[in-house]
């Protein structure tokens, strides 16, 4: 019997009883359709985790002192953690190619609050950050509209000020006009140079909120010469981030004076770190809803070895007559298996074409991310399905005895 | 062995169950079929007859006994050699038709072809000729049932010829039947038998046994009576 021969008996044989094989078949394309579409939302979450640290900076060490409970509070260290503050010499220090040679670039970080206000509008700015150039490609914060300030700026101590994209809007409406006016932060006058772009939220502050002057104003006209809050460290590559802390941790324990039996003071945050830890919960997500999904995968795999059952229970008597007829074992194998593995396959292919459609919207707040792999695996899975729970039914109808099946009432 | 024999069985025993409960429907039968014979088997229900049957048909095998067919020993053959010499050398025509249901009368007649490995278009010409032969050419798009008991045995004994078999294996073939369509299926067996096949009917209907040439009776597994009536 020619393969297209098999083929015909089959489908002969699943459109015998149609409403039995649609039922299966959606059995199947359940399961397969699940692994899919919730492969795609592990991975989508994964990836949307993965995409906000990565707005955040990526490379990216954030240096703080953890005497005083953090570094948002500014310094009023007594005389204990003075020893341990930050100061712009260590970020001089960590600058140094000579000294840490896997750091690309250090950004000093003071932050303070202020209202800022342009004419009758005022604006409470909840995070005035004082820094250098270097923190705005560190922070992967672009200016959107004007520029950024200068080295040359800092050094000077000019009046000039970045505003966050709330901000902006808050103090000119539409931000892009800003850009050139003169505002009032406390009781000082600053020139607007640049509006920065628009960031997703990485928590519960709003990063547009901001406002971005040089730390050497910051210091002159806000925040006075405490310590500094954060040192912003990028290294030079996604490779070498771990050197980088190691070169910040020594550089700054030898700078401190810390005792080697002490603990560390310094905090430091590696966001590289923090990716890999949230991709690793991403991952352990996705094998969750793979297995759940697995789970239903293998329940439409007995529900095509409970419908062939039944199907080769119900043609006994059509196999005793092709036996009578001079079918061979294998060709009823063979017509039986194919059943199977075709109900397996429709089924696999309804699944995929289901995954496909519903993947395209959001899902429980999450954007699925399809997984190529997935399809080519669930595909394969549900043809194996079709072969391994079909291959019992159909060796039980080759099996017959042809008298004992043609008997059969 | 005689060479000459198309079928011939030496003291075949057929028992089912073991033991106390083991019943014995064949107790050691022996018989020859010359090819070209029209030869019919009666017993009374129980007697044996469709074990008999069976057993030359290759559907079941005997417990005990030889069974040479067409010079070859059936006991040897293994399953799958079992089933071509079924495909190829037998024909069988059933009480119940035994048509495949949901099926037309074309691919039920196709179906020993397509197990016989013909290719597609010279297994519809002999398929559709089988049709014409048995006078159902306009109905072989129909299914099994779509026709009357009548037109099924036809189709039956179309698919039974469709491979050219030497030898039609019939079990009762007019069981179901009316008297004209039983008519129709006896003239059909007379023609083939004139044609030179070999044809064995199962019956317990003296009409029916009355048509063939020798007349075989069977009883409580064993044969009792073996002649020539015409």
């Amino acid at each position: 019997m020619s393969p297209r021969d098999l083929m015909g008996a089959a489908l002969r044989g699943l459109t015998a009883n149609k409403l039995r094989s649609l039922l299966t078949v959606l059995g199947v394309s359940i399961g397969v359709g699940a692994v899919i579409v919730l492969v795609a939302v592990g991975n989508g979450s994964g990836k949307a985790v993965q995409d906000r640290l990565e707005a955040m900076g990526t490379n990216l060490l954030t240096v703080s002192t953890t005497g005083g409970g953090g570094g948002f509070v500014r310094g009023q260290a007594g005389p204990a953690n003075q020893q341990y503050s930050l100061t712009l010499d260590d970020a001089a220090a960590l600058a140094d190619k000579n000294l840490a040679p896997d750091i690309s670039s250090v950004a000093p970080v003071m932050t303070s609050s202020g209202t800022a206000t342009n004419g009758d509008t005022s604006y409470t700015v909840n995070q005035v950050i004082g820094t250098t150039p270097a923190y705005l490609p560190a922070t992967n914060t672009p200016v959107q509209i004007g520029r950024s300030f200068t080295q040359a700026d800092v050094d000077t101590s000019q009046r000039v000020i970045l505003l966050g994209q709330t901000a902006a809007t808050e103090l000119f409406t539409r931000p892009a006009s800003a850009v050139g006016q003169t505002i009032k932060l406390g009781a000082v006058d600053f020139t607007v140079l640049g509006v920065l772009a628009s960031k997703d939220s990485t928590g519960f502050n709003d990063p547009n909120a901001t406002a971005i002057v040089p730390i050497t104003t910051l210091r002159a006209t806000q925040a006075g010469y405490g310590a500094l809050n954060q040192i912003v460290v990028q290294a030079a590559g996604q490779d070498r981030v771990d050197t980088a802390q190691a070169e910040v941790t020594q550089l700054l324990t030898a700078r401190h004076q810390v005792p080697a039996d002490e603990t560390s003071p310094f905090r430091i945050t590696n966001s590289a770190q923090i990716l890999q830890t949230s991709q690793d919960t991403a991952a352990t997500f996705t094998a969750l809803l793979a297995t759940v999904a697995a789970i239903s995968l293998v329940v439409g795999g007995i529900g095509v070895t409970n419908i062939m059952l039944v199907t080769v229970t119900e043609r006994t008597r059509e196999i005793g007559i092709r036996k009578a007829l001079g079918a061979r074992r294998r060709t009823i194998l063979g017509q039986f298996l194919i059943e199977a593995t075709l109900l397996s396959l429709i089924g696999g292919a309804v699944g995929v074409g289901a995954a496909l459609i519903v993947t395209r919207f959001q899902l429980a707040g999450v954007h699925p991310v399809l997984v190529p792999s997935s399809i080519g695996l669930a595909l394969g899975v549900s043809a194996a399905v079709g072969l391994f729970f079909g291959s019992m039914p159909a060796h039980r109808a080759a099996g017959l005895r042809p008298i004992d099946a043609l008997r059969h009432e | 062995m005689a060479a000459e024999s198309l079928i011939e069985i030496r003291e075949v025993t057929k028992t089912y169950g073991q033991g106390e409960t083991a019943v014995h429907a064949l107790r050691g039968v022996s018989l020859r079929v010359e090819a070209g014979e029209y030869v019919a088997v009666m017993g009374s229900s129980g007697s044996g007859k469709s074990t008999l049957m069976n057993i030359l048909g290759c559907l079941d095998v005997p417990s005990r006994g030889e069974y040479w067919l067409d010079g070859s020993d059936v006991a040897r053959l293994s399953e799958d050699q079992q089933a071509l010499v079924r495909g190829r050398k037998i024909g069988f025509i059933f009480q119940s038709f035994n048509l495949i249901p949901r099926t037309t009368a074309l691919a039920n007649v196709e179906l020993p072809l397509t197990y016989a490995h013909l290719r597609r278009g010279e297994r519809r010409k002999r398929a559709n000729r089988a049709l014409e032969l048995v006078g159902l050419a306009d109905r072989t798009g129909h299914r099994p049932n779509e026709l009357s008991g009548g037109q099924q045995q036809r189709v039956a004994i179309a698919r039974a010829l469709a491979t050219g078999p030497r030898i039609l294996l019939a079990d009762e073939p007019t069981g179901n039947l009316d008297a004209h369509s039983t008519a129709e299926v006896l003239g059909m067996f007379d023609d083939l038998h004139a044609d030179g096949r070999t044809i064995i009917v199962i019956t317990h209907e003296h009409d029916v046994a009355a048509r063939a040439r020798r007349l075989v009776q069977v009883s409580d597994g064993r044969i009792v009576s073996d002649e020539v009536t015409r």
